[in-house]
């Protein structure tokens, strides 16, 4: 399934209460980095949404989430289960590696 | 089937190697790589210098220009990266990271740098975690924060003129007392007044224990040891060349550069060339890479028509 847009209105009903796990992708327009692997979550998420979860989160529209969870480098992807973070990928990475550090949740 | 000739590498000097290259009719494929596409100007923000842009032009959309122009003339763009090169022989073997493998007669490689890093233990720790090599990307988040940013070139200066735009103070970290940078650049951030200069400084150690909390400094002239606040550091103290996938099989100098024969792009592999950054100790502007992605391009047909 395709990429998702989350905001703080629903982040609670769609992050944190999910009961799979879920990828929430912190990213900005004009992140240069962050639009590089916009596709690859988009592909991530057709082959494994089932699975996991990926969404979107704009910093710059839904900046108290980013300060919530203390974003000051992005693209960052956080990995929630249960409501917790388990995994914090930083940085623009190339698909093989971000499967492989996703691969507990895929 | 066999190609004419692969470009790896899409900064200025792969794309205007693949403009070349296209237009005399070589149908390159060319790497763009799956998150570096376009390269390091692509987290840049306004470039001033390139000639033709009289009111500048910000790097990312010179970027998508170039390769819209070497799109037009029919290079074949693979947004994947590189993973594997077997660059000896008359025929050259490429594999991407998807497993697919492209054979060539003539490879141009144009990898470009990557950031260095300073080289402490807590700098990969705290990485992403208030310490930054892309201040386009992170500085957003240091809004009306002290950050410190450290190097003394062009790209320092660069970033820490840029991050004023939301930092209450940035002060710049600089082993030296004068800066490398160009003068125009250099006066422009000397003339800030939300920039702070800490001469004759080195970056000893990154503190925090979450996140970056202060940084520890030593006078480089009288070795005087002390601590400051910072909430983020920005790291802008050069680039190392992108030569990894090449070790062992061409020759590189002594820092990782692809060494190139005299004035040209070719290397000590037959039908192997070289440009960009990836040769450039020196110059390393977006208009010399340009230039010598043009001079590898030519080279390349040379050597093909043979």
């Amino acid at each position: 399934m395709a990429t998702s847009k989350v905001t703080a209105a629903n982040f609670d009903e769609v992050v944190l209460k999910s009961s799979t796990p879920v990828l929430v992708d912190f990213w900005a327009e004009w992140c240069g980095p962050c639009r590089a692997i916009g596709p690859i979550l988009e592909d991530i998420s057709n082959e494994y949404g089932d699975k996991l979860k990926i969404v979107k989160l704009n910093t710059d529209e839904e900046s108290s989430i980013a300060i919530k969870y203390g974003v000051t480098s992005i693209p960052m992807l956080n990995v929630y289960v249960n409501g917790e973070v388990v995994k914090t990928i930083i940085g623009a990475k190339p698909k093989p590696a971000l499967l492989k550090e996703l691969e507990a949740f895929i | 089937m066999i190609r004419d000739l692969v470009i790896v590498g899409s900064g200025p000097a792969g794309y205007t190697a693949a403009i070349y290259a296209s237009r005399a009719q070589l149908n390159p494929v060319q790497y763009e790589g799956s998150v570096t596409a376009g390269g390091a100007l692509m987290t840049t923000t306004e470039v001033e210098n390139f000639p033709g842009f009289v009111d500048g032009v910000m790097g990312p959309v010179l970027m998508e220009d170039m390769r819209k122009q070497a799109a037009r003339f029919g290079t074949e763009l693979i947004t994947d990266d590189v993973v594997e090169m077997d660059l000896k022989g008359d025929v050259k073997t490429i594999k991407d990271g998807s497993g697919n493998v492209v054979q060539a007669r003539a490879v141009i490689l144009a990898t470009g740098s990557a950031y260095k890093h300073i080289g402490l233990a807590n700098e990969d720790r705290l990485s992403g975690r208030g310490v930054s090599w892309c201040a386009t990307c992170d500085g957003f988040f240091f809004r009306d924060q002290t950050i410190a940013v450290v190097g003394g070139g062009d790209s320092a200066v660069e970033e820490a003129t840029f991050l004023t735009k939301f930092a209450s103070k940035v002060v710049l970290i600089h082993r030296r007392d004068s800066l490398r940078a160009s003068k125009i650049m250099a006066d422009r951030a000397l003339n800030n007044p939300k920039i702070e200069m800490l001469w004759n400084t080195e970056v000893v150690d990154i503190l925090g224990a979450e996140k970056v909390s202060g940084l520890a400094l030593k006078n480089t002239v009288t070795g005087e040891l002390s601590e400051r606040d910072f909430t983020g550091l920005f790291v802008a103290i050069g680039h190392i060349p992108r030569s990894e996938l090449l070790i062992g099989q061409i020759d590189l100098d002594n820092e990782g550069y692809v060494k190139v024969d005299g004035r040209s792009t070719r290397t000590n592999l037959s039908g192997v060339f070289a440009c960009g950054d990836l040769v450039d100790h020196t110059y390393r502007q977006a208009i010399t890479a340009a230039g010598s992605g043009c001079q590898a391009a030519l080279d390349a047909e040379k050597f093909l028509a043979h």
